[in-house]
């Protein structure tokens, strides 16, 4: 019996891995689990305090309502896939505030001429530094501000159909 | 060839490592501050490669990061006031060497883990070996005599 329970020991040890490897599988396909995602040190804090042409934190906080935070680039791909679901957001009635990161002016308007324009204010963060207060890791990336300037959610890379539906559901709550 | 080989393999045990901060404008002028900022830049990790250090990426936001730390370390704060810093942005996924908490108790006490184990595995292996084995039995001991009786037939 003892015996058996031993040999028994790394079967277990196997099916429980590949449970997990299949759940972890899942999860990266249906976008729940990122494994080079990193958490964001800013959910549940107020955002972080800035200053930029276009507009500053106290112009967010000022807004009374809750604004959806977009960094975006015109040199970044991903940005382009993303912009029909910005412009989806918009036409849903959320305000999207832009933040251009690491871009040059020309450049940022070209790509919003093209794109289509989902920003109700559109900041510029030529150095990136704002970014990093952020902790952003790269461009896209979205964050959605209560109406008491504290951040809720966000999110790394090219809004997905479901997460800009799960986004607009928050935004209006 | 033959002659050639030691001479290559000369030449390779003198190729530098590749550090990314091979631009010297990067670099602060002291060149003890520069080598604090390297210092510090060497424990924190690139969130864009996510398995180098700032020092040794060349991703763009890790030249950005790299030109923090240097400003900081310029401003006079020590490593962990900038680690701080980088922490309160990153997290604690920022740093290469994560810090000892509750959530990392297990990563740092593997190694103690398994000498346990291991420790406890060689113990039970010894102590069954040093049982002394159970005296013969009499219909043991008859049939041990018979086998060291010498046999005619050999």
């Amino acid at each position: 019996m003892n015996r058996r329970l031993f040999l028994a020991i790394p079967f277990g040890v196997a099916a429980i891995g590949g449970v997990s490897f299949y759940a972890m599988l899942q999860g990266m396909q249906t976008g729940d689990f990122d494994p080079r995602g990193i958490p964001s040190q800013l959910i549940d804090k107020k955002l972080p305090d800035f200053t930029l042409p276009g507009f500053s934190s106290a112009d967010v906080i000022a807004a009374k309502s809750p604004v959806v935070v977009n960094f975006f680039a015109s040199w970044c791909v991903p940005c382009v896939e993303e912009a029909p679901m910005l412009l989806a957001l918009k036409q849903a009635g959320v305000p999207i505030w832009g933040i251009a990161y690491k871009d040059k002016t020309p450049a940022t308007d070209a790509f919003l001429t093209r794109q289509g324009n989902p920003y109700g204010k559109l900041a510029r963060d030529a150095e990136g530094t704002v970014g990093i207060e952020w902790g952003i890791t790269g461009v896209p990336e979205t964050y959605l501000i209560d109406a008491n300037g504290i951040v809720r959610w966000r999110f790394t890379g090219p809004l997905s159909k479901t997460a800009a539906e799960g986004l607009a559901k928050l935004a209006r709550a | 060839m033959k002659r050639l080989l030691p001479v290559l393999v000369a030449l390779l045990l003198h190729v530098a490592p590749a550090w990314a901060i091979n631009d010297p404008s990067e670099a602060l002028p002291d060149p003890a501050q520069e080598a604090k900022a390297v210092e510090i830049g060497r424990q924190l990790r690139c969130l864009v490669c996510q398995n180098e250090s700032i020092e040794d990426s060349g991703a763009d936001l890790a030249h950005d990061l790299r030109k923090i730390v240097r400003q900081h370390v310029a401003a006079g704060e020590n490593e962990q006031q900038i680690t701080a810093w980088m922490v309160a942005r990153y997290g604690d996924f920022v740093r290469l060497r994560p810090p000892f908490d509750a959530a990392t108790a297990l990563l740092w006490g593997s190694p103690l883990v398994a000498l346990l184990i291991g420790g406890a595995a060689v113990m039970a292996l010894r102590r069954r070996d040093t049982q002394p084995p159970k005296p013969l039995s009499e219909a043991e001991q008859r049939r041990l005599t018979g086998l060291l009786e010498p046999r005619p037939d050999l």
